[in-house]
């Protein structure tokens, strides 16, 4: 090649390809843009609706100028009360015990790791493999010989058996994070099992405790399939609630918007706060 | 305080793998600061692994104090390690990572607090790093809190796991000297591993030398230097290492650099005993004394390494391939080129049998 066509290469090169580069990022970013905003819309207009009044809710097409009001909200903080304290007890008590079940279980397939640990590994997330539906029916038949049945122990139970394979799976891999050289000096030190456990390393895999806490909290909190089969009135949670504010007849759009905002608000604060720990949780491993 | 004693002991970690340490039999006197030395891989580490009773045992015993202890918990054998990346509990402060095995004993938090305290002054932590993490320390000040954790807790063997690689070079000499005084102050027998023979020589009582797995000797450092027992040793220990060469026999000596190197009557002996036509001839750096052209062995200067007080002189031999290096005086060394002689007295010349390295009488 001669230095004339290289020359001139070169002095063309730069500007299409910075043009090229501008161009393409922005394509990028506004496709991203698009994206979010097609799925936050949805959030956006339930809100929106939330502070409409009935009449104003079903407008075609929407209208985004209204006088706000805060009636709906009263009406389902008037009614709410039953079901939010169903879903908080089901949803913290569910939770408390994943943790205690959860983390010996992780423990034992990971620090100190029990004969056939694979097996045992994949059994726990093999029962989230099946559909179910598939088994409401039993389900269904267990907690009415137990009586059970409409109980907030059967939501505990069987909302601690949904999160606890995700919980052990996700312990277990914040305590493979745990250099084994903090495990054999605090065996040399003399800390036994339990000691082991509580003493060194809950403290060091905290961060990842908490995420793992919060993900259960939010999948316990949404849960709708069981609670509407199992329960009727005395342990009838929020996602039911917001069922039962769709009355028979008449206007509901405003009135489920202002309960469907109310049910989301936990779960958007919890899901920030566990995106934060979870960072956290998985720059664990980078602390030796 | 305790004696330990290796009795044959070996750990294989897979079922065809070499065994990680081979029938390992070594004795550790009360107070004695010994070191395990060898290349990466040697099985130091697992030495000192199956002392502390992480590692079992495949065949043999290990003794503390007269004690069979080799089915003995870690927790129970008394000793207190030190990991080569510390392993301090990172959520602990530095007063609770020292004093965590006084709690576990059952010790009273007064008396924890006052041993803490005291190990702290000796490792001079001030009172104020004891409240802080391990994160907010610096790599030395992390490297004391692990051996004040050792220290606190009077431990009758200390086990060190190159405590110091993760340390600046010149950080790394000063703590050297400090864990030395420190352990002749407090007669605390200690078993240190490293891969460092500079380590192993400056800190050493006794120096146990190990490659693939098997101890090749244990000795004081001067014996280590003086009178290796095989060609091994004689290469590991020393730097620049010895000049090793594989030379044929002769009447009268052996034939280097195109002259006859006089070798001392018992190794011919030893050598025509074996009937051996070759073997391996060693020569320290610092036993090639340049002579102004009257020495036997002739060379060319290839490289010179210029130490300040001496300098390093890579000199390849009249019609050989390896070049050997010489240590001489650093202030007038010869330029790169240059033709130079060197002089070397019998008695300064180790030699090792071909094949098995043995050392050949000497
Ligand atoms: N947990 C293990 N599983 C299998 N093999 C191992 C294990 N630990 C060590 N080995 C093997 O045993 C041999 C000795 O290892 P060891 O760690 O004792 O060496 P070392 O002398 O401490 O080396 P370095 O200086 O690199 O630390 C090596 O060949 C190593 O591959
Ligand atoms: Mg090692």
């Amino acid at each position: 090649m001669t230095a004339v066509p290289l020359r001139a290469l070169r002095a063309r090169e730069p500007g299409s390809r910075r043009l090229r580069e501008v161009s393409g990022k922005v394509g990028w970013t506004v496709l991203a843009w698009v994206v979010a905003i097609a799925f936050f819309l949805p959030v956006l207009w339930m809100v929106l609706t939330a502070f409409k009044p009935e009449s104003a809710a079903e407008t075609w097409p929407p209208r985004f100028t209204f006088s706000p009001t805060l009636a709906e909200f009263r009406l389902v903080f008037s009614g709410w009360g039953p079901y939010v304290t169903h879903s908080v007890i089901a949803t913290i008590g569910s939770t408390i015990l994943v943790l205690l079940l959860g983390v010996p279980a992780a423990y034992a397939l990971s620090v100190h790791p029990v004969g056939r640990w694979r097996d045992g590994l994949f059994f726990f997330i093999s029962t989230k493999m099946l559909p179910i539906v598939a088994a409401i029916g039993p389900l269904y038949v267990i907690a009415l010989k137990t009586h059970l049945l409409d109980s907030i122990w059967v939501l505990i139970i069987l909302y601690t058996a949904m999160n606890l394979p995700l919980a052990i799976w996700m312990i277990r891999s914040f305590m493979l994070e745990v250099p084994s050289e903090l495990l054999e000096a605090a065996e040399l030190d003399g800390a036994g099992r339990i000691r082991e456990i509580t003493g060194v390393i809950l403290p060091v895999i905290s961060p990842g405790l908490v995420s793992t806490a919060l993900i259960c909290v939010i999948f316990a909190w949404n849960e709708l399939f069981l609670a509407l089969n199992l329960t009727v009135t005395n342990a009838a949670t929020m996602p039911m609630y917001l069922i039962s504010s769709v009355p028979q007849e008449g206007l509901y759009i405003a009135h489920l918007s202002a309960a469907a905002t109310v049910a989301s608000v936990p779960v958007i604060i919890v899901g920030w706060i566990a995106q934060r720990s979870l960072v956290r949780g998985l720059a664990m491993g980078a602390i030796k | 305080m305790a004696q330990v004693r290796y009795v044959s002991a070996s750990r294989v970690y897979g079922k065809n793998a070499p065994p990680a340490v081979d029938a390992l039999d070594l004795e550790i006197r009360d107070g004695e600061f010994m070191v395990l030395v060898g290349p990466s891989g040697s099985g130091k580490t697992t030495a000192l692994r199956m002392l502390a009773g992480l590692e079992p045992l495949d065949a043999g015993r290990v003794e503390i104090g007269e004690r069979d202890v080799t089915f003995v918990p870690p927790k129970d054998r008394d000793i207190a390690m030190v990991f080569q990346n510390y392993a301090l509990y990172p959520q602990k402060t530095v007063a609770q990572n020292m004093g965590f095995a006084l709690k576990m004993q059952g010790v009273p938090k007064d008396e924890r607090d006052r041993r803490v305290r005291e190990a702290a002054r000796l490792l001079d932590l001030d009172d104020q790093m004891l409240d802080r993490k391990p994160r907010q320390l610096s790599g030395g000040q992390r490297q004391r809190v692990a051996m004040g954790r050792a220290i606190v807790r009077e431990p009758r063997v200390f086990l060190m796991d190159e405590p110091l690689s993760n340390l600046d070079a010149k950080l790394r000499v000063q703590t050297r000297s400090q864990i030395a005084e420190l352990q002749r102050r407090l007669g605390i027998t200690t078993v240190y591993v490293t891969h460092d023979q500079v380590e192993a020589m400056t800190m050493g009582h006794r120096v146990a030398v190990l490659a693939r797995g098997k101890l090749q000797q244990c000795a004081t450092p001067r014996e280590l230097y003086d009178n290796p027992v095989n060609q091994f040793v004689a290469g590991f220990i020393g730097s620049p290492a010895m000049n090793l060469q594989t030379v044929p026999l002769t009447d009268g000596g052996a034939r280097l650099a195109g002259t006859v190197l006089p070798l001392p009557a018992a190794v011919r002996t030893a050598a025509s005993q074996a009937g051996l036509g070759e073997l391996v001839a060693g020569i320290r750096p610092e036993h090639l004394h340049l002579a102004n052209g009257s020495g036997e062995l002739a060379g060319e200067v290839l490289l010179v390494e210029d130490l300040g007080a001496d300098a390093l002189l890579h000199v390849r031999l009249a019609g050989d391939a390896d070049p050997v290096v010489a240590r001489t005086e650093g202030r007038t060394p010869p330029a790169p080129g240059q033709q130079v002689t060197f002089h070397v007295q019998p008695d300064d010349i180790f030699a090792f049998h071909p094949v098995t390295g043995a050392r050949l009488a000497g």
